[in-house]
């Protein structure tokens, strides 16, 4: 009887191949052939879908719209299983290590340091770059001066109060002028979701340069690679020239 | 009662829902901004949407290639992609028309696995440039985030269609669940079907259980 049952199934089978078009096929081979035009085109795609879709976005008060695959918006990134969040009138930022006067200021001590305004736009090493963003905050080579760096000092290390994250730079490029210890983007309170409520803006490299939640600044003897650089990625992170890619420099 | 998917058949579609699901709950923490902020851990979320796409042709495959296993799911897939004028007709109507032509898949089914199949090919291949980016030009990588992106909202949606057709019609679910569905089911929603599986002859008795 099952014997039976299977010859017939077998029979019956075949019978509807033999009529109509094949039109599973063309939907997949199609949709093949738009997705490798996607891979070719997508960048002008996205960047022409990015401005039309831009006073939408303005218009939007739902946020739905960060839904939509278009360049130009901020990704937020957290590589713990929180977002870490931290009061203004509780954050502490500690400078230590190779100076002669450790600091340990507040949120109020940062602003009332000289302030420093830049715009310029923000490179995230996954691709995405959002265009002409303003941060304030103040220049991390005033405060090493405040703090007084000693002679054999060469790097920094950044730690965040996300209790995992960390960066490190040279000397040298943390004492250029479009590093910051920011507490203003996009001309507000730096947010939790944005790394909040202080957080370092290293201009001129790629996004992960630019320690979130930051909370200590440590002046070292040697550059030490951060979370993502002991993943693989590069230490000396330039916009354009590092991570094989060969985006416009940013700053 | 009738066969309607066989063990190969169900084991291959439950395996594929589980991966589907881990893959869009990963790509949610990814992606969506206060997902990806409340759940964070973005090494482990990467790390698992990266396998369980990886993993997702591997029972597709070995489903197909049995050559016993893999019989009926060879014969449905010759069915659903093998369309008649009567889908074109049943897919203009959106379905209200022309159900007393329907065999074991309707119009929408046929497109719906159509739709899937490719884009699990375009989803591991865009995948695959974006994890492996070295050998490609930045605008191809730019190009394939986006492509990977928009099908993904793509693959949301019908899989959420899915979803709700399938929790609207407790036969069809029990067709995927057990593997059998109740004939007259068969007869009202897919005739052509139950007439092939049922009177393959009158003299001989029908295919039951």
């Amino acid at each position: 009887m099952v014997l039976r049952a299977r010859s017939h199934e077998v029979a019956t089978a075949a019978r509807p191949a033999a009529a109509g078009t094949p039109v599973g096929r063309r939907v997949v081979l199609g949709m093949i052939g738009l997705g490798a035009g996607g891979i070719l085109a997508g960048a002008n795609i996205q960047d022409a879908l990015t401005r039309w879709l831009a006073p939408v976005f303005a218009a939007d008060p739902t946020g739905l719209s960060s839904l939509i695959p278009v360049a130009g918006r901020f990704r937020i990134y957290s590589v713990v299983g929180f977002l870490p969040r931290r009061r203004p009138n509780e954050y502490r930022l500690k400078l230590d290590g190779l100076v002669d006067r450790p600091l340990d200021i507040s949120y109020a001590d940062l602003l009332a340091m000289p302030a420093t305004r830049l715009v310029r736009d923000f490179q995230c090493v996954t691709g995405w770059r959002v265009p002409k963003v303003p941060w304030t905050g103040v220049r991390l080579s005033d405060l090493l001066d405040r703090a007084g760096v000693q002679g054999h000092a060469q790097a920094i290390k950044f730690t965040s109060f996300d209790g995992l994250y960390t960066e490190s730079l040279t000397l040298a490029q943390a004492r250029r002028s479009d590093v910051l210890v920011a507490y203003k983007i996009e001309n507000h309170v730096v947010s939790a979701e944005h790394g909040g409520p202080v957080r370092l803006y290293v201009a001129p490299m790629y996004g992960y340069k630019s320690c979130k939640w930051l909370a200590r600044i440590e002046v070292t003897t040697a550059v030490e690679p951060g979370y993502w650089e002991n993943q693989g990625y590069d230490v000396d992170a330039w916009v354009g020239h590092s991570n094989g890619r060969d985006d416009h420099a940013t700053s | 009662m009738l066969l309607r998917f066989d063990r190969t058949e169900r084991i291959l579609h439950w395996t594929n829902a589980v991966l589907f699901g881990v893959l869009l709950a990963t790509a949610a923490a990814l992606y969506i901004g206060p997902i990806s902020a409340v759940v964070g851990r973005r090494d482990v979320m990467k790390t698992i949407h990266v396998y369980a796409g990886l993993a997702l042709p591997v029972p597709l495959v070995l489903s197909w290639v049995g050559p016993r296993w893999g019989r009926r799911l060879r014969a449905d897939v010759r069915r659903i992609n093998h369309w008649t004028p009567d889908d074109h007709r049943w897919l203009r109507s959106r379905g209200r028309v022309g159900s007393a032509r329907v065999g074991k898949f309707n119009a929408g089914q046929k497109l719906n696995a159509a739709f899937t199949g490719g884009a699990i090919v375009v989803m591991l291949a865009t995948g695959s440039i974006m994890r492996w980016p070295q050998p490609f030009r930045l605008s191809w990588r730019t190009g394939a985030t986006f492509v990977h992106d928009w099908v993904a909202i793509g693959l949301f949606v019908s899989i959420t269609a899915h979803l709700m057709f399938a929790f609207s019609d407790a036969e069809a679910m029990a067709g995927m669940v057990k593997g059998r569905v109740r004939r007259t089911w068969a007869r009202d929603h897919h005739p052509v079907w139950h007439d092939e599986v049922v009177a393959p002859a009158a003299d001989e008795e029908p295919v039951t259980s």
